[in-house]
This record gives structure tokens, sequence and C-alpha cells, in this order.
């Protein structure tokens, strides 16, 4: 179960990650009248559609010894990025990105705007409308990003195959694993950790539907 | 107001046009001067109100002109000066109130005080909820309170950051008139001590009587009156006005005969056999007018009224019933239609039902006669 111990730590190294990154991109992706918004309103959403071989094969060349963020890391940490663990979350967090991202535009957009103009109006800037009225009434849609980015690591195949490959302890997840077990014939082992992965998502994904039910809303409805 | 000097006086002149879709655009260009104690601004909705509000808020910018307070300048297009809403200390109630939702009375009353130390803020959200009669209720979230508590502690929360400006976009709509009244003494007892000038937006006539000192109509964008309510709304000069104003029924007639000694004229209502008596108007025997008449200020009988001062009793039918929100509109035929405003419970009493014959009754001023 080395396997299912590193996918745990992995979601919730990259869930964490992403709930502080994909705060503020979701804060200006709700709220920016820029014309050319939408541009990077698809790129956001990029990693939905792209085959996972696809940005992990960008991800690998961009890690190794002589793409950009490959170089950077051996000038500071002395070794290369590609098939650590390391690599896997930074690859892993493009890849959940938008599962994160989209739960919080939406639940930012959903805040009322005169909320916000009352906050200003009350002499509040930005950053404290933010902490003390967006950030508060979009709880539901953090704790879905948070959830849903967790859960979706949690599963990934295609990116971690090719960013991390499959080193025992460090890159080889669980859904690795069960692929290298029924390689080799060990449905049993397979099974087994094919049922926890499949427990843990149905559980994660109750999380999210209940946080966002209507009448778990801790004040009531106008 | 012109020549008017006061030190507290907010004084706007600005123009902000607005796409409202793709060839058509409003354009709100007003001048307005607000001294200390409440003004009403009047106006149909759509009228450029809220526009305004939001413009001297600071939450929107205008395309030209300039704001000041007190003599502070707050926006000013030519010397590229826009001071942003959270430093302009202007305060704000909106129509729907915008209280946080998930904070008691108390943090959303303590919400613009950030920068007092804990022991003054304390006191200053205690003074303001008491002064509005709120107290009791500091510990409730604004979901657990009622429409007029609400209302309460949205001026609170205003007012507590002792702003030089107070904008009231139809704070007090839903409200009944009894309970209106009371917070709006509550507002001038506040006012009293800090003399600041506020803006308070009607579509509301009934307002407009209740609050008046002064009253700036606004009209498709544009300041079409101002002055004492009586000046300004008495005698609706403008047919959007008018509508605006609550006059619902806006009838074409013909003068048939003047009565100077009683103060009056006959009329003929557009093409139907049906006249009534109406104020004396400068009008020619034989000239064509608009007399307006508020839907609420039509009595409606089941039988032919006797023994009553009022001169105008119309026979009709009913032509439809309808219910809007917690008034009954009723559209009755008397060779002209006429709209008439009744209550669920006197529809019900009088067993009202479309195509019975009724009477309508109109008292010789409550009709009046528009340009």
């Amino acid at each position: 179960m080395e396997s299912l111990w590193l996918s745990m730590k992995l979601a919730a190294c990259v869930a964490a990650i992403l709930l502080v990154v994909s705060m503020p991109v979701a804060y200006w992706l709700a709220y920016s009248t820029w014309r050319w918004k939408f541009l990077l309103e698809s790129a956001a959403a990029l990693p939905l559609v792209l085959p996972p071989t696809v940005l992990g094969f960008y991800a690998l060349v961009a890690m190794g010894p002589r793409g950009p963020l490959g170089k950077l890391w051996i000038a500071l940490f002395g070794h290369g990025l590609a098939f650590t663990f390391g690599g896997l979350i930074l690859a892993s967090v493009l890849y959940s990105f938008p599962f994160a991202v989209q739960p919080l535009i939406a639940s930012f957009e959903g805040v009322d705007r005169r909320l916000l103009d009352a906050s200003a109006v009350l002499g509040a800037g930005g950053l404290r409308t933010f902490w003390r009225v967006i950030l508060p009434l979009s709880l539901p849609g953090v704790v879905t990003a948070a959830v849903l980015s967790f859960a979706h690591t949690l599963g990934e195949f295609g990116v971690v195959l090719m960013v991390g490959g499959n080193l025992a302890g460090i890159t080889r997840t669980v859904s690795i694993d069960i692929y290298d077990r029924v390689q080799s014939l060990e449905y049993g082992a397979a099974n087994r950790m094919a049922l926890v992965l499949l427990a843990i998502s149905f559980a994660v994904l109750s999380v999210v539907y209940a946080v966002n039910r209507r009448v778990w809303t801790p004040w009531a409805a106008k | 107001m012109g020549g008017e000097v006061n030190a507290a006086m907010l004084i706007a002149r600005i123009r902000k046009e607005r796409r409202t879709g793709p060839v058509s655009s409003f354009v709100l260009d007003v001048s307005i001067e607000v001294p200390p104690g409440i003004t009403i601004l009047f106006g149909a909705s759509g009228a450029g109100k809220s526009t305004l509000l939001d413009c001297v808020a600071g939450l929107a910018q205008p395309d030209g002109g300039q704001i000041t307070s007190g003599g502070d300048v707050l926006f000013d297009s030519a010397a590229r000066i826009n001071i942003p809403a959270p430093r302009r200390r202007i305060a704000y109630v909106f129509q729907t109130l915008a209280l946080f939702p998930h904070l008691t009375a108390n943090e959303n009353v303590a919400y613009g005080l950030k920068d007092l130390p804990e022991k003054e803020k304390r006191e200053r959200v205690d003074a303001i909820l008491k002064a509005f009669r709120v107290e009791k209720l500091s510990n409730q979230k604004p979901g657990e309170v009622s429409a007029g508590e609400r209302q309460r502690i949205a001026l609170a929360r205003s007012l507590v950051t002792e702003p030089r400006v107070l904008l009231l976009d139809e704070p007090l709509t839903g409200l009944d008139a009894e309970l209106k009244a009371a917070i709006v003494d509550d507002l001038r007892a506040w006012n009293t001590a800090k003399g600041i000038p506020i803006l308070y937006v009607t579509h509301s006539r009934d307002e407009v009587d209740a609050l008046g000192e002064r009253v700036i109509a606004l009209d498709n964008g544009r300041v079409v009156s101002a002055g004492a309510p009586m000046e300004v709304l008495n005698a609706p000069r403008r047919k959007k006005l008018a509508q605006a104003a609550g006059f619902e029924n806006l009838l074409k007639a013909t003068v048939l005969d003047l009565r100077e000694a009683d103060g009056v004229m006959r009329v003929r209502l557009g093409d139907s056999a049906c006249e009534i008596e109406v104020p004396l108007g400068y009008a020619a025997v034989g000239s064509r007018v608009q007399v307006a008449v508020r839907a609420g200020d039509i009595l409606l009988a089941t039988e032919r009224p006797h023994g009553l001062s009022a001169r105008n009793v119309m026979e009709g039918r009913i032509l439809s019933l309808e219910q809007r929100g917690a008034m009954i509109v009723a559209r009755v035929d008397c060779g002209v239609a006429f709209i008439v405003h009744i209550t669920p419970g006197a529809s019900r009493a009088l067993e009202l039902s479309v195509g019975r014959r009724v009477w309508l009754v109109l008292k010789t001023h409550s009709c009046h006669l528009v340009d």
C-alpha cells in the first residue's frame, strides 16, 4: 500500500498548492473586465480537454535537463526535476488546475455585486473585501475546489506516467500500481487497490455535493 | 436653491452615457445641489437615479463632470481626479440593503470601523444600534430579523462611519407607512445633530409627501424640476412624471364648461359619454386636456352610492382583476378604461368578479391636469 500512501501525499500537496495558487487567478478571472480575458479563461481550462499524455509530454520536456525548468531546478538544487516527487507535484498542479479554478470562479461570481459595493463604500479595499466578504461567502466553492483537485490528482495516470515514470516509493502512484499489477496478472491486489480508490472517490464527491447543498448554508437565504 | 452657500453641500455636475443595446444608449446629464437635510430624488425607474447615486458614491465613473462635497473634490474629469469609493466617506444604503449575510448585526455595523480601537468601536456600534432601536438584535444575522429591522441595521451600518453624505436608494420599499415614518423619524433625529446632506431616491409619491423638504425630479437622465415637493409634484406637468408619481390613469379629455366661481370645470373623457368635474385649469371650452388620476384615489362601489361629497360617480363594468403583490389591480370600463387599486380584502368583501357592474367614485381634487 506504499503506492496508495504516495498518491495521498501527492494529492494533498497538490490540493494545498492549488488552493493558494488558484485563488488569485480565480479572483482575476471572475472580476476582470479586460477584453481579452477569454483567452486566459481558455488557457485555464485547457487541461480539461488536453490528453494527459500531451500535458505530460510538454511537462517532461520543460523539466528535462535541457528544458528551461529543468535547467533552473538543477541550478537551484543540483538535481533534475523529471522522475522526482517534486516534478510529479508540479505536473499534477498543472493537470488539476481547472478543477480548483472553476469552482472558485463560479462561487466568486455568485457573490452579490452589491455586497462588494457595500464593502467598498464602507471603506474596505480589495483585499479586505476579499477576506471579509468574498471568501466567507464562497466557502462551499473553496471546499469543492480543494476536494476536486485532491480527488482528480489521486486518480491521475497519464501525466504521472509521462513525468514520473514508475519508481517505487517515489513516483509509483496507486493508479500506476494498479496498472502494473494487472499487467503481471495480480488481479487480487489490483482489485483491492481499485476498491480503495473507488471508495475514496465516492466519499470525496459526497463531500462536494454535501457542501453545495443549499439547505446547509449556515445563514438563511433571504 | 441657487446661491445658497453651505459648507457641507454636495454638488454633482456629471454626464454618463450607458449603452443599453446595440444601437441605443442612455445618457445621464445632470447638475444637482444637495444641502444638509433630506432631499428626495424622484423619478420613474430607468430615469437614472441609481446611476447618479453610483457615480456620487464612486461605484461608477462618469464620462465627464465634477463632484464635490463640502468643497472637497471627489471627482473631476478635467483635473483627472477620481477618489476611489473606499476613500470618499459617502454612505450608501442600497435598495437590496446589501447587508453581509454571514455577519451578525454587530459585525455588519462594525465593518466600516476597521481603524478604531476595539473599545471605541464597540461603543460606537452600541450607540448607533440603540439610536435605530435594534440593539437587541446585535447578535442576529440579517436572515433572522424582519424587513424593517434589516433596514434599520443597514442605516446604522452606513451612518456609524460618520459619512459626509448619505445616499439612500429606495431603502424603505416594502414597509408599511407607519414603520416607514418611524424609521424616517429616527433618521431625522440622527441628522439634526450631524447635519449632512441626505439624497433619498424614491419613485413613490407617498414617500415624497412624507419626507420631502426638497425634491429633485429626474426624467430620462435629466433634472426636470427641483424645489419644494408641492411645487414640483402637485401639478405634474410631464406625462412620465405623472406616471411615476402614481398617476396610473392618464385620460384625454375635452373641456365642456368652466365654473370659475366653484373653481372647477367639467370635462368629457375621450370619446365617451363620461363627464367628470375636475379642478379649474388654464383651458378654454372645447380645448383638449389630459387628466391624471391615481389608481389608489378611486373608490369602487357595487351599488350606486348616495350622499357623497365626491362629485364624480361613474357606472362601469369590471374588465379584469389582477393580483399584484398585496394589491388587486382592477380595470373598469366606464366608456373609458380606469385602473383602480383595491385591497384583496375589499375585493373579497365586495365579491368582485370580471363583468360585474360597479360604480367608481372620484373626488374632484383627485383629478390632476397634465399638459
